[in-house]
């Protein structure tokens, strides 16, 4: 009886059938997916590392700890009562400190770069691939251009004689990331451009800039957010990359590349944590990417299913 | 086809021109004479040193000389810092070393990584589709940067099999781990793309009619399917070519095998301008023929496209 009245109160409180949208089914199929859900909850432990990781420690990244010196190995591991709770590096300084703040540079390498080719991509794409003709082709030419030349020589070299920055690693990898991003655009911009829609809005008059702003870039939101959700672990090992080589982020900074290469010089002096915290960090983050980036493919991307 | 190759050399050699034009023009831009030294030299010495590398003349008349030099006669210039020796000597140097591991490093991504594509999708469901799947899924985040130091962590400081860098004339013990490092990103992408384009091929329908004519398996894959399969493989290639290419640095920093990744980085540090550029324009000269080279093996292959 009870569940009867229930149910019937609640048919009376069922509004006329709402549609769902795109974004809801989504959304529905991307919580479906467990390694999506648990990559999205790993990394926001990440990104509240790298924001408040700091205020848990007295030390800071640039800290020498003197009592540590000349005898690392032995008494330099991880432990709670010096409060150095990844031991600390190969001069001192508290490794859990440097971990935060390597986490926030290379996060922050990643999103940026993302970003980029999210806005540079996406407008340079949807106008080739819209307006067509001799302006793809000469805008897809530069792209090509920029792709065939190993691009980490050039960058290197402007890193060399630009001094080196983080505002310049920003331009570098902001000057590449957009290339990719640019064809997949361009790509999904001729499937769309020949659609009804299209063609009702060019028959009621509307300008061709305002054609591509409202109605092609729009419709293209789902993929770029797929590939900007790719990008930007690539862009984190690009950034990497050039640390590791001792050509990236400048000292007392860090970033996961320069906590790595500084463990792997240190491999050799029984000290494991060097390597061990900003490696596990590094592949746990990058993993949830690829994941979350998978699981949003499978939400947003149809063709895939 | 000559038609095709010279359409794409027409492209490729004003890209490589333009690339040294721009690594000329950075070094102007760069601050600061290469000749200055903390305490300062007479400006008289500077003059003279000036003089001697032409960097005197005008800027246009430089940039000739050196787009001459460098395409006429494959001379990069003397180094900056060290005086006795030229770009050209330390390429010299290097580049048989480089070659030597990134020869096999391809040959090993395309190889093993093509070979476990097919398997992967020919046993489709099977425990070796999954160990493929795995691996390329693992292989994402394993850049070269940290497989070179994991292998030496297991195989040299644990294991004591393998010697730890080093390249004693490209001995095959000091060959293995570089070569691994730097194909293992690589090999596992090659394996995920050839087994996606390869399950897609073994359901069209010239399959089944290969199948239904009562070839056996081997012969209708041999035959009839890896051909078309293999396009967007070839397509990675020029990409993959890069990639390792640019990995090489790190492998030779690393490995101390004394390729030129190992100047190159070298330089960048002591702000060795000439050496710089010259490993840049040759690398980015090797990666447009090689993409001209792989252009022309996909139109070779592929029956849709007319030239």
């Amino acid at each position: 009886m009870i569940a009867g009245r229930a149910t019937v109160e609640a048919a009376a409180r069922i509004e006329p059938v709402k549609g769902r949208s795109l974004w809801e089914d989504a959304r529905v199929r991307f919580f479906h997916n467990k390694a999506a859900v648990i990559s999205m909850v790993i990394l926001v432990l990440v990104a509240l590392f790298a924001s408040l990781g700091q205020f848990a420690t007295p030390w800071s990244n640039e800290e020498i700890d003197w009592s540590m010196l000349g005898s690392i190995p032995e008494v330099g591991g991880p432990s709670w009562e010096n409060r150095h709770y990844f031991g600390v590096d190969e001069s001192g300084r508290d490794l859990y400190a440097r971990v935060v703040q390597g986490t926030r540079i290379s996060l922050m390498v990643g999103i940026v770069g993302a970003l980029i080719s999210v806005v540079v991509g996406t407008a340079w794409g949807a106008v080739a691939g819209y307006v067509g003709g001799r302006t793809d082709t000469v805008m897809m030419r530069i792209v090509d251009l920029m792709m065939s030349i190993p691009y980490m020589f050039v960058l290197i070299l402007l890193l060399v004689v630009f001094e080196r920055s983080i505002v310049m690693l920003f331009i570098g990898i902001g000057m590449i990331s957009w290339l990719d991003m640019a064809r997949i655009v361009r790509g999904q911009t001729l499937s769309i451009k020949n659609k009804e829609f299209v063609e009702a809005a060019i028959a009621t008059g509307v300008s061709t800039p305002r054609i591509i702003a409202r109605h092609i870039v729009p419709n293209l939101l789902g993929v770029v957010i797929v590939y900007a959700t790719l990008l930007v672990p690539q862009m984190i090992i690009f950034e990497s990359f050039i640390s590791f080589l001792g050509l990236g982020v400048q000292e007392p900074s860090t970033s996961w590349g320069a906590l790595i290469n500084m463990g792997a010089a240190n491999m050799r002096n029984d000290t494991p944590w060097m390597l061990g915290f900003p490696l596990a960090f590094f592949v746990v983050s990058l993993f949830a990417f690829f994941f979350i980036g998978d699981g949003l493919r499978d939400a947003l991307d149809p063709k895939d299913r | 086809m000559t038609a095709f190759i010279l359409k794409r050399l027409a492209i490729a050699v004003p890209t490589i021109l333009l690339l040294i034009v721009f690594s000329f023009l950075l070094m102007e831009a760069a601050p600061g004479s290469p000749f200055a030294t903390e305490r300062g030299v007479p400006p008289a010495v500077l003059a003279n040193l000036e003089a001697k590398y032409g960097l005197d003349k005008p800027l246009l008349q430089r940039m000739g000389i050196y787009v001459w030099d460098v395409v006429a006669h494959f001379d990069f210039g003397p180094s900056f810092k060290f005086k006795d020796r030229t770009v050209n000597d330390l390429i010299a140097q290097g580049f048989p070393v480089t070659l030597t591991y990134g020869f096999w490093s391809f040959l090993v991504a395309v190889a093993v990584g093509g070979s476990l594509g097919v398997m992967a999708a020919v046993f489709h469901n099977s425990w070796l589709d999954y160990l493929a799947v795995g691996i390329s899924i693992g292989a994402q985040v394993l850049p070269n940067f940290v497989m070179a130091p994991i292998l030496v962590l297991i195989f040299t400081l644990w294991l004591g099999w393998l010697p730890g860098g080093g390249w004693r004339g490209g001995q095959i013990e000091y060959l293995i781990l570089p070569v691994i490092a730097l194909s293992t990103s690589y090999m596992a992408s090659i394996a995920r793309i050839t087994r996606s384009s390869m399950l897609e091929v073994l359901n069209a329908g010239f399959i089944r009619t290969a199948r239904a004519k009562g070839l056996p398996m081997h012969r209708v894959i041999l035959r009839h399917a890896l051909k078309p399969a293999m396009l967007p493989v070839i397509s990675y290639l020029g990409p993959a070519f890069v990639g390792m290419i640019t990995g090489s640095v790190l492998i030779d920093v690393f490995f101390s095998t004394g390729g030129i990744g190992q100047f190159f980085v070298n330089s960048a540090l002591a702000r060795d301008y000439s050496v710089i550029m010259g490993i840049t324009i040759l690398i980015g000269a090797l990666t447009v023929l090689f993409n001209l080279l792989v252009d022309v093996i996909y139109a070779w292959i592929d029956p849709k496209i007319r030239y």
